[in-house]
């Protein structure tokens, strides 16, 4: 009896020891270079990116806040994108917003993200509505969550607020939506390679193939 | 007795695993540690709840009941009526269904598997293995 009560503690302690190294240890996304803050003005924002422009190959993404597959993308292999092929300057990501008009808070994060990209943090408050998702799957308003990412991330809260209220971006928002219905863009998340649409499962090694593919054919 | 102990290591494995998706989903754990790549698809889905709750949360609340009354039926190996036994078995039993029915989930609808459900699938089905085999040697 003596011996199950100390197999019991010890499956305890071990559990609760890696449940605190856990909560402890957040991976940390790798530094790389991104757009400057760019102005309000619809007709002259691209999106933001991420990467260096002089970067061998670019890659477009149009995507949706809300869409869980987005979500699944930007949290599972995002991170390895930016890790493979981003941080050592082989490619350049930029981010669209493609809001899905049955989605109906996209609008409301996709704003969020912009408002955040106003004060320099766009990829930031990305990272908090993507890896907080739960936000999507309620139903209920997420406006104040919003307002907690964009705290969390050290967002000049009235200044955040303003721009939320003012929609100033929704413009933005618009031309982005027009300019991926225009090249083709059905469902999110899409994504063009060099103008080109990239079609087979987006993983990070089939970005990894295909890059690594493109550097070494154009060195040829 | 010995089945008894080994179900009561198994929901304390299957609690802390449980835990620790539960705490992802509070955003205390940043990234879940997961091979597959097919947690944070899953944990995104809109499948991650069920009745208004996190399923996670559900896996706490369902091992930690499970090892309670573990804990009570080692603690009371002479129990004339079995309730103990006959409790983790209907538990364990409930839970397997449960389980069965967020694993065919995972295969048939989002398409990605979870290594930590399929962790907590396992403890489960061994719990129920146990807890049956326990209930029937008795009668």
């Amino acid at each position: 009896m003596r011996g199950f009560y100390v197999l019991l503690a010890a499956v305890g302690l071990g559990g609760g020891a890696w449940l605190l190294y856990a909560a402890r240890h957040k991976p940390e996304q790798p530094t790389v270079p991104v757009s400057p803050a760019p102005v309000a003005q619809a007709g002259s924002f691209r999106g933001y990116t991420l990467g260096s422009d002089s970067a061998p190959v670019h890659i477009t993404e149009y995507s949706d806040f809300e869409c869980p597959f987005c979500a699944a993308f930007a949290t599972v292999q995002m991170p390895e994108v930016r890790a493979q092929l981003i941080v050592p300057g082989k490619l350049q990501w930029r981010f669209r917003d493609f809001p899905l008009t049955n989605h109906k808070y996209s609008r409301t994060a996709a704003l969020a993200a912009q408002c955040g990209g106003e004060q320099g943090k766009f990829w930031e408050m990305h990272d908090q509505l993507f890896f907080n998702h739960q936000w999507a799957q309620t139903g209920k308003d997420p406006t104040r969550l919003f307002r907690d990412f964009a705290k969390t991330i050290g967002l000049d809260a009235d200044r955040y607020d303003a721009c939320m209220d003012s929609q100033r971006y929704a413009g933005r928002l618009e031309e982005s939506k027009q300019e991926g219905e225009a090249i083709g863009v059905d469902h999110t998340p899409s994504f063009y390679v060099d103008g080109r649409a990239f079609t087979p499962r987006p993983t990070s090694d089939a970005f990894k193939a295909l890059v690594d593919s493109l550097i070494t054919h154009r060195k040829r | 007795m010995l089945r008894r102990q080994a179900i009561a290591v198994l929901a304390l494995a299957g609690l802390l695993v449980s835990l620790y998706l539960w705490l992802h989903k509070l955003g205390v754990i940043g990234v879940l540690q997961c091979g597959t790549g097919g947690c944070d698809t899953v944990q995104a889905s809109r499948y991650a709840e069920f009745l208004g709750l996190p399923v996670a949360l559900w896996g706490v609340a369902g091992y930690a009941l499970l090892f309670g009354v573990s804990l009570v039926a080692v603690q009371r190996p002479d129990e004339p009526r079995r309730r103990p036994d006959a409790a983790v078995a209907v538990l364990a039993s409930l839970a397997f269904l449960f389980t069965v029915y967020l694993t065919a989930l995972e295969l048939f609808v989002i398409h990605a598997f979870c290594r930590w459900c399929v962790g907590s699938a396992t403890i489960i089905t061994a719990i129920m293995v146990l807890s049956l085999a326990a209930v029937g040697r008795r009668r």
